[in-house]
């Protein structure tokens, strides 16, 4: 039997200028059926793929962002947001989708799946992993 | 548990390399692979980001692009694709700056 | 040292795919194991049977084919990027309604899983691309 791995899937790019944001997704849901211990990180123009009220019909794109909200029901928890590239695009937590998961050991309580790290402290989320997913 | 850090593009031509520097850790080592060689040259805009950091780049890609040894940044080493895979065994695991 | 290697970009337009040779190469050569070659995104174009590139310069797909059949790699387009972007087996072909198939001798379709089987039974994850 496998062993249970860290995996960190690194999302630096924004969504729909380019596929990356969306197979990286895909990637994702896969993953959550091999039980291992799925964390994502959001840095650079990732973050702008958790920004909410995305509209996609004038570019004839499927609107994928739903997804990030579904994460939950796949059991992942933790998502790391880079407080500087936040700042630095003038963005806030209340500009980002609310992304919560239901605690099944706490009644299925709402918690916050989004945890805001600066980029050192993402630095120690990285150190901590076993295999680093980029796309 | 220390991290190999790949970056692949010109500091000049996007953040990669800045983001790579800044998060890297003191153990981990960061390897300048295709248009990320043009980091390592000395008095360029990388100078500063790489500065007390583990740095290498690889040969090949220097060659393909001009770039001397002596034109390159002190403290970085050149190594070869088997330099490479040696760095991905000592090292933990690899990050990508995609 | 067991190895899964990601090429997310396709022949040519980067250097992904090159220097994914080169460093697979060159881990075969110190006697390491590569698990699986996963190509992903554009990288999926690496498996086309179809490119003529000009005779003075590397034919990459020919060259993963060979690598792949000297070494016995196991070497993967991922289903979904692949159906994105037409690269078709003959499984592909009759479950799609197809009328041809492109996918050079060496490589197969398959899951996303796979990656994902590769991540958690390699000793390292080697991504390539842009």
């Amino acid at each position: 039997m496998s062993e249970t791995k860290k995996f960190l899937f690194v999302n630096r790019k924004a969504p729909y200028g380019t596929i990356y944001a969306w197979e990286s997704l895909e990637v994702v849901l896969i993953s959550a059926a091999f039980e291992q211990d799925v964390s994502l990180a959001f840095l650079d123009d990732g973050v702008f793929q958790l920004v909410k009220g995305q509209d996609t019909s004038g570019i004839g794109m499927k609107n994928f962002s739903p997804t990030y909200a579904a994460l939950g029901d796949y059991e992942i928890t933790k998502i790391y947001v880079e407080k500087e590239s936040l700042e630095e695009r003038g963005l806030t937590l209340d500009d980002l989708q609310h992304l919560v998961w239901e605690d099944e050991d706490e009644d299925y309580a709402e918690k916050d799946s989004i945890r805001l790290v600066s980029r050192a402290e993402l630095g120690d989320v990285m150190a901590g992993q076993d295999v680093l997913f980029n796309f | 548990m220390s991290i190999l850090h790949l970056v692949n593009k010109s500091p000049y031509e996007n953040s990669n390399l800045d983001t790579a520097s800044s998060i890297m850790k003191s153990d981990d080592m960061l390897l300048l692979i295709e248009d990320g060689v043009y980091g390592a040259v000395k008095s360029g805009k990388a100078s500063a980001m790489l500065a007390g950091r583990k740095v290498t780049a690889l040969g090949p890609d220097l060659a393909a692009r001009g770039i001397s040894v002596d034109k390159l940044a002190d403290d970085i080493e050149v190594i070869d694709y088997a330099g490479f895979v040696d760095l991905v065994e000592t090292n933990d695991k690899v990050q990508s700056w995609l | 040292m067991k190895l899964t290697i990601q090429v997310n970009e396709g022949p040519y337009q980067h250097q992904s795919a090159d220097s994914a040779y080169h460093f697979a190469k060159a881990a075969l050569e110190k006697g390491h194991e590569i698990f699986r070659i996963f190509f992903y995104h554009d990288g999926v174009n690496n498996g086309t049977r179809l490119t003529t590139p000009p005779q003075d310069d590397r034919n990459i797909v020919a060259r993963w084919t060979e690598l792949a059949q000297a070494h016995d790699i196991d070497m993967v387009l991922c289903v979904a990027a692949a159906q994105r972007r037409g690269l078709v087996d003959d499984g592909e072909a009759e479950r799609n309604g197809k009328d041809a198939t492109n996918i050079a001798p060496g490589f197969r379709i398959s899951g996303l899983g796979q990656l994902v089987e590769g991540g958690i039974q390699s000793d390292r994850l080697v991504v390539f691309g842009d």
